[in-house]
Parts: C-alpha cells; structure tokens; sequence
C-alpha cells in the first residue's frame, strides 16, 4: 500500500472515530486529549473541504484554456440548405479516406461573395476566401497521432450515425467555446464536460474507454487477454 | 484552542484525502500521460486528402518515371511509375530519397552574393532583380570590351532543353565555350561516328539478349538507367542466360553475374582484341555480316591476329589464355550475345580504343541493330529552333578557338577534363566569367585542387545550384533553380534507350523558395542583353518553349510523362551505316598509340594502383547523398568519418595492416587518411576507393564523411579523342 493511501486510511479511521471522541468530551469524561481533539477535526475538515473544492471546482477551471472558433457557424442552417446531410461537407474522398473539416475548396463553391448579412461569412469570405488562407478551425473531437480511427469503417462498415459519437451538432446555431486542455492540448470534448467523467449521452465523452465500450457491446471480442479489451493494435497504429 | 503540529497534520490530512476523494490526480494522471506520448518535437504526419503526381526522376540520366504521393500540398513518398516504359513501378534508393533533397536544410532560398573571400561561404541574400542586372552587366561589359569569348559554361546536361539552351546562349552571346560533364555517352557517341558514321545514340537490347559480357559495367552498381538493368537481369536469370563480369573488383554486379573475370586494371580494352582475335582466328564471327556490311575487317583481322593473341593477353590482363580462349568460344556461340563497356556507373568516358574495341566485338557476331544486340538509336526531338545570327562581336567571338580545344571533326564537342589544365596553363586567352549550371565540378571533376586552382584565375562566377554544393559555396554569385520535384524539364539522351524516348518531369509541389527555373533565368538574361541575343530567344518563357519545341508530343508528355516511338526499329545493315564506305568500318584510327593507358605516377615511389568503384548507395554526381542513403552505408565503405578502402588481404599482410586500421593513402595528386577492408574481392596490389565520399559542401549529414576520390586521381587525355581515360592513379598505402 502506499504512503498516501496508508494516510487516507488512517484519516479516515480517525474521522470515523472523533465524532465520538467529541461526545465522550461532552459526557464530561477525563480525557488526556481533551481540548486537542477540537481543532485536528476541524483542521481536518478544513482540509478535505478546501482540497474538495479545489479538486472539483476550482481545478477544471484552471486546466481548461478557453478558445473561441475564427467565427462562428450555423450548423442548422446549412443543414437546410445541403441534400445530403452530414456528408455534404464532412465527406468520403473516393480512395474511402474521410474529409474532416471542410476545406476552402468546398465552402467557395458557395461562398465565393458574401452571400448574407451574417457578420460571420463576413470574416470568413475577407480574411479566408479572398485571401486564400485555409480556415485554422479548432477541431473538437481531434485525437492524438498515435490514435488510427476509420470513419468508413465506422459509417459505411456499421452504418453508425455521426451524432452516436460527435452528438446533435449538426442542429445547432453556434460554434460552442472551444476549451483547450493546457496539459495535453486536447479538446475537453474528449475527457467530456463532466470532470468526474459521468457521460449520459453515448458522445459525451470520446476516451479509449468509450471506443471499447461500444465495441464490448457490439462485437463482443475481448482479443486482448491482458485488458480484456479489443486488440491494443486495432486503434494504437 | 490550541494550534500545534497536529493541527497541521490533520490539515494535510485532510486535504489529502480531500485531494484523493476529488477528480484532480486522476485526471492529471491522464493528461500527463497523453502529454508525454505527443512531445512537441515528435514529428506528426500532416493528414489531408491523399493525391499522386507523376513525374520523371532527374536526378540522375536515367530517367526513371516516379509518382509522388502527396497529402494535400506536402510531398510524402516517391514510388516508380508503374507502366513506365524505363523502370515499371521500380526505383532505386537515391530516387527513393528525394524527398529529402526537396525538404532538407541544403537548399538555397533565394538569390544570393557573396560577401567574404571566395569558398568562405559568406553570402547575403540579395533580389533576383539585383542578381539578373549583375550578370548582365558583367556579360555586357565583356561583349563591349570585345571579350565574349571569354566567358564559359559548364552544363550538367549533355542534352535536355535546358542544356541546350544554356548552349544557344552562349552562341547567341558570343562565346564557343560551352562544356557539358563527360560521361561514357561521349565514348559511345565517337564509337558510332567513327564505326556507323554518325553521331546517334546507342541502344541496349539487354532485355533480349541472352549472354551479356560487361566490361566493368557496373549494371548492379547504377549502370545506365539502373531500375531498368535491375529488371533486365532478372530477365536474363529467368531465361537462363548469362552475365559476365570482368572487373578487377567484386562489385555488387559482379557478385551477381553467372562468372567474374577479375582483371587487372585498365586492360579490359586489350582483353575485347584478345577476344576478336580468338573469334577471328576460329572463324567464330558472322560471316554474313562480315562480309557483306563491313569494311576494314582485313586490317583488322591483321591487327589482333599480330598483337594480341591469348598469350600476350593473357599476361596484360592476368587472365589465364585457356579462360580467354573458352569466354571468346562462349560469347560467339551464344544466340544473341552483346558486349557493353563503361566503368562502374559509365561516368567516365575511358579511352576510346576500349569502346571501339568493345564494339568491334558486338560487330564480329553480327548484332548490331539486331533483337538483343547494340542499336543505333534515332533522335526523338528534331530541335527545330530558329537559327542563331550572331552579331558581329558575336561572330569575332565564336571565331576563336575554344579554350578546352574541343570541337572539329573527329574531337568531341566538348572537352571539360582539359579546362583546368587550359586556364591553369598555357591558354589562348583568360577566362573571365563562367557559368555553372546542373553540375558541381568542384566535386565531380578529377584532380579537384586543379579545377580550385582555375577558378581562382576566373574573376566571376555564377552557379545555378539548387543546393549548397561545394561549386555554389565557391561561385560570386548563385541564382538558385528550382528544384527537381518544383520544376518542368525534359529528359532526353537516356543511356542505352532502344527506342527514341523523351520524359517531360513535372512540377510536383509549388516552389518552396524564392527560386526560378535556369531555363527562364537564361530566357530573361538574354532578353536583358538585347540585341541579337535576345532575339535568339523568341519565348516568353522556358513553358512556352518547350510547348514550341515538342509540338504535338506534348499531349502524350504532359498526360504519361513520355513520349516514346514504341514501335521502332533501327535500319536493316544495307541502310545503317552512313560511312563513307556505307558499311560498318572497323576503324584502326584509335589503335594507333596504345590500347593500355598507364596511370599516373612513378611505380618505385606508388606501387600500389588506386582504383575508384561506384555503388548504388552512394550519389557521387552533382547530386550529393540523401541521409536515408548513407545511413545504407556498410562499416566497410565507411568507418565513422573515415573512407575505407579496400585492399588483398595479401597486400595487408605485406603493408602490415590489420581490418579496420589506419593508413595514409597517397598518390601523386593527394595524401589522405583512410581506414582498410581486407577484402578478397579485389587483388594484389590494388586499393579499391568507394566513389561519392568526402563532400565538403551541402550539409552536415553529407559533408566531412570519407574521402573525395576525385582529389586522388588526375585526368589522362586520350591520345585519340581528348577525353578523360584515366581509370585509376599509382597509389602508396602505409600504416599512419
């Protein structure tokens, strides 16, 4: 056992034991420690209230840098206006490989001038289209390099639905802020919104955790003996 | 109350199970973990849309197709072309690593002028606007003060358009001095002046030939178009036909071939007479042939019948008269035998008795222009160029000889291995401007203390590198070309073609520097020189020209990255030689003076023979390695920073050297420090030294590794033809 699990232990049989310790002080029974045992519970407490609130409030506010996209998007507007939902812009090239983000090259097909009064296509057709500068979009589901994950396989394979993962976006009216994990530089789109990591919805959260879940349900193989998980080399490349 | 030591205790306690009850060490626990897994200096593949380009591969005169896979605009990976005529989907290692010539740290970013001495490497960036007026008006003032004459040109490309507009330049300005970097090609263009009467190219059927002689044709070491000779061996090996190799050293071709005949070197000449005579003497040849499309045969017959028996070849080769005796029964008895000269990789031209005498050979059996056999080869491309006029101090200009003494009916076109010798010595006139482009001389040419010493005496000089190589490091000025994956460039002269072929290389990714094709930097200097020179250059741009040039070949170059006559066919024998006797002439005119050029050097004081060898692994053109190459590099050839050259491990013996020790190399060029392989694969008395080491120049993953051969040796002009022969130098080796 470790040393800092050894002193949790302890603290935590000590707190078990001063509420009664206190009630033997009222009974007014001799007590050697009497008038000590008064504030190292109250000490105590301070420190498990003060650590609580750090861990649970103050830190997720800290670990998270708050960015905002170049400009912002209507998802549900332009749903309107595409035949063929998602995948009008979030495309399959034709060698099966995925679009992401969608480049400059498909936006001017539409955007050439500034088509409304939005003062978002404003921006994006002065300082992107015609100056012939890709968006920089910050991407909310973006995982590390070393993460392989095929859209075709998933989408065209499974016939999963884009929301199973990235959720309602497409019906949305705004970009939300974009917030960025000062350690790993990661999206807190991944870890999700939940610091304790409770998700309700299946795109909550986008950990390996998340991926072997889904797998675990729907395939059932556990190929790895060691994480009774799906092969490490099916995701890790 | 009372706070002591245990209030802060259970403080600390309490935050620390507060600590443990909340999501903080779990989750920082995490993120560190995936922070540590994407260090920023890791590289990341960028990720985009996957595309291929196709292009031809110029960094060698093969001309190899490639595709390049790009992921959006970055260049990622070079395959061969599948489909290509040339290489089908292969490729070697150097055309393999061009992605890190594209990318690498030694490319020149835009124009630059030197500052501080000459070789210094002091250069300040300066405008292409600056760079263009300062040769003109360098150029100008030379044509005003009646000189022009006296500015030079070095050309990497033999043809090509750039090559030879680079050439028309030249003309057009006033100079005849234009040079090209030697290769075999300039032998075998003689042999076909001299034995078919003109000066084609010539073709290799080795795909269907079923017994090949080389003569240190290093076909595995980076011969010709080496992905094609790759191929075409295996070719041989599945018809169960036969390579011979006759070399001094074990080389990877010779390792491979179904017989090595180690020789010593510099006889192989000799050897092909031996040969004929065997072939002559045992009425072996084709009489058909012989007797009906040749002239001079007699003579001929006479020649190697007096001089060269198995006998007296048998001591200048140091292969014994029974295995001469069997190798000329074997090679005349095969169906569609073909003999092939060239050393190593065919970068030297060699004396040009050994090409003829090789030929003659291919002559005796009959397979000239015949399937499996050598070929005369038509131009693809009729240059159909306005003809230059010269104005007049144009024409006073190109009325005086040439300073490397080249030209006239029966001497090369050019002769850039006497260049050194003719500004370092008794020259007609002082050189005063030389252009360098698509070349490294300072690198690649023999005896490089000499070529430092002429540029010395040149007061401007302009590289066209793309790279810092040790030619740009030592120029005035440098106006870099694009690089080969940036730039349009047609491919033409390719070693050993059988068909008329061209390859049109492509622009695979955008410039990435402030740099400008050569072909458009010549289009703008002459139009800046006005006048008649710029009125040789009718084109807007080098695009525009080559759209002129090519006509309806065009299409098929832009779509396939060739144009080929697939269907050709070289002339039957009655109408394949245009010789005054219209007939195939065994022509004696190179056997009048030696047919074994000695090397350099008095043997009491070398008593070694230093021979250079090539490998595929080892650029040793103007293009340096990439250092995916070297990283392929054996211990053997290269022992940390030093050259390892090979010698018998009877000489070790003699010299007192162990494997792995160090000696002092010497010739009478230079002294240099190398590391010795004790190698059985080559003989006595020979030191074998790797090709493509010792660079001084580019970057830090080329430069200061090994030795630069090309210090060792010194050029021999060949009595005949001018061209560099020299094959080796006298060498001593002792323990250092």
């Amino acid at each position: 056992m470790s040393t800092v699990e050894e002193k949790v232990k302890e603290s935590s049989e000590h707190a078990a034991s001063a509420p009664a310790k206190a009630a033997s002080e009222k009974s007014g029974g001799e007590d050697r420690n009497a008038g000590a045992g008064g504030p190292i519970t109250l000490f105590f407490i301070l420190g498990l209230a003060a650590s609580l609130v750090v861990g649970w409030v103050v830190f997720p506010k800290l670990l998270y840098s708050q960015k905002s996209q170049p400009f912002d998007f209507n998802h549900a507007l332009h749903m309107e206006e595409v035949d063929n939902g998602c995948e009008s812009c979030h495309f399959f090239r034709e060698d099966g490989s995925f679009s992401g983000s969608p480049r400059l090259a498909q936006c001017v097909a539409c955007h050439e001038d500034v088509q409304g009064v939005s003062e978002d296509e404003k921006i994006f057709v002065e300082n992107y289209v015609v100056e012939d500068r890709e968006v920089p979009w910050l991407v909310y589901s973006k995982q590390p390099d070393c993460v392989f994950f095929s859209h075709a396989a998933h989408v065209k394979g499974a016939g999963m639905d884009c929301a199973v993962c990235h959720g309602p976006i497409g019906e949305s009216d705004h970009l939300k802020v974009y917030e960025e994990n000062r350690i790993s530089g990661y999206s807190r789109d991944i870890w999700g919104k939940n610091i304790s990591g409770i998700k309700r919805n299946s795109w909550d959260r986008m950990k390996m955790d998340d991926c072997a879940e889904c797998h675990m349900e729907t395939t059932g193989r556990t190929s790895s003996v060691q994480t009774k998980k799906d092969g490490c080399f099916v995701c890790h490349k | 109350m009372k706070i002591d030591r245990r209030s802060f205790l259970s403080l600390g306690i309490g935050a620390a199970a507060g600590t443990a009850l909340s999501p903080l060490p779990w989750k920082i626990t995490d993120d560190l973990s995936i922070w540590s897994q994407n260090w920023p200096w890791t590289p990341v593949p960028q990720d985009g849309e996957a595309t291929y380009v196709n292009s031809v591969c110029t960094l060698c005169p093969g001309g190899c197709g490639i595709s390049v896979r790009k992921i959006d605009d970055r260049a990622v990976k070079i395959e061969g072309m599948k489909g290509f005529p040339i290489n089908d989907g292969g490729i070697c290692i150097l055309g393999l690593s061009g992605l890190q010539l594209l990318y690498g740290p030694t490319r020149i970013a835009s124009p630059l002028k030197r500052t501080g001495k000459r070789g210094e490497g002091a250069f300040q960036a300066v405008s292409w606007k600056q760079a263009i007026s300062e040769v003109v008006d360098k150029l100008s003032s030379l044509r005003k003060e009646g000189k022009p004459h006296t500015v030079a040109g070095i050309s990497g490309e033999r043809e090509g358009t750039t090559g030879r507009l680079f050439k028309r330049f030249l003309t057009a300005y006033g100079s005849p001095n234009f040079m090209h970097v030697p290769s075999a090609a300039d032998a075998s263009e003689q042999v076909l002046y001299l034995m078919h009467g003109q000066g084609t190219t010539l073709g290799m059927d080795l795909e269907n030939a079923d017994y090949i002689l080389s003569f240190s044709a290093g076909l595995l070491d980076g011969w010709g178009s080496p992905v094609r000779m790759f191929k075409a061996n295996s070719r041989l090996k599945d018809k169960k036909g036969k390579l011979v190799q006759i070399e001094p050293r074990l080389s990877s071709t010779a390792a491979k071939a179904d017989k090595w005949l180690p020789i010593t070197p510099g006889a192989e000449g000799a050897l092909a007479l031996g040969l004929a005579h065997v072939i002559i003497a045992e009425s072996l040849h084709n009489r058909e042939f012989i007797e009906n499309y040749t002239s001079g045969f007699e003579a001929f017959a006479n020649y190697v019948r007096n001089g060269f028996s198995p006998d007296i070849v048998a001591q200048i080769t140091g292969i014994p008269k029974a295995g001469i005796v069997s190798l000329a029964r074997e090679f005349a008895g095969a169906s569609r035998p073909v003999a092939i000269c060239g050393r190593g990789q065919g970068d030297t031209p060699g004396a040009l008795c050994e090409a003829v005498a090789v030929h003659a050979l291919n002559a005796l059996v009959g397979n000239i222009n015949r399937t499996g056999g050598v070929w005369s080869v038509a131009q693809p491309v009729d240059f159909n160029w306005s003809q230059v006029w010269p104005d007049e101090p144009a024409r006073m200009g190109l009325a005086r000889k040439r300073i490397d003494g080249a030209g006239g009916p029966l001497l090369p076109q050019s002769l850039l291995n006497r260049f050194p010798q003719a500004v370092n010595g008794k020259n007609p006139y002082e050189v005063q401007a030389l252009l360098v482009s698509n070349a490294n001389p300072l690198y690649t040419m023999r005896d490089v203390e000499s070529v430092k010493k002429a540029f010395d005496r040149i007061g401007f000089i302009v590289s066209f590198s793309s790279y810092m190589d040790e030619t740009a490091q030592y120029s005035d000025l440098i106006l870099p070309n694009h690089h080969y994956l940036e730039r349009y460039e047609v491919v033409e002269g390719i070693k050993g073609m059988t068909s008329p072929f061209i390859g049109m290389a492509k622009p695979v990714v955008k410039p990435l520097y402030n740099t400008r094709h050569t072909a458009d930097v010549i289009i703008e200097l002459a139009s800046e020189l006005k006048g008649t020179v710029a009125a040789a250059f009718p084109w807007a741009s080098y695009e525009a020209c080559l759209k002129q040039t090519l006509g309806y070949k065009v299409n098929a170059l832009a779509e396939d990255g060739y144009w080929m006559d697939g269907g050709y066919m070289p002339p039957d024998w009655s109408n394949a030689f245009k010789t005054p006797s219209g007939k195939f002439e065994f022509n004696l005119s190179p056997f009048k003076h030696k047919v074994y050029t000695h090397p350099e050097g008095d043997p009491s004081i070398f008593p070694l023979v230093l021979i250079p060898y090539d490998s595929l692994r080892l650029a040793n053109d103007q293009i340096g390695n990439a250092p995916f190459m070297t990283k392929t590099v054996a211990d053997t050839v290269l022992q940390k920073s030093d050259a390892v050259v090979e010698i018998n491990p009877e000489t070790g013996k003699q010299l007192r050297l162990a494997e792995g020790s160090l000696a002092v190399l010497k010739t009478p060029k230079k002294t240099v420090k190398v590391a010795v392989h004790l190698s059985q694969g080559v003989g006595p008395g020979i030191v074998a030294v790797p090709r493509g080491l010792g660079h001084l120049g580019n970057d830090r993953y080329l430069a200061g590794k090994g030795v630069n051969v090309n210090d060792l040796i010194g050029p021999v002009d060949d009595v005949v033809s001018g061209l560099d022969a020299a094959w080796g130098i006298r060498a001593s080796l002792a323990k250092s």
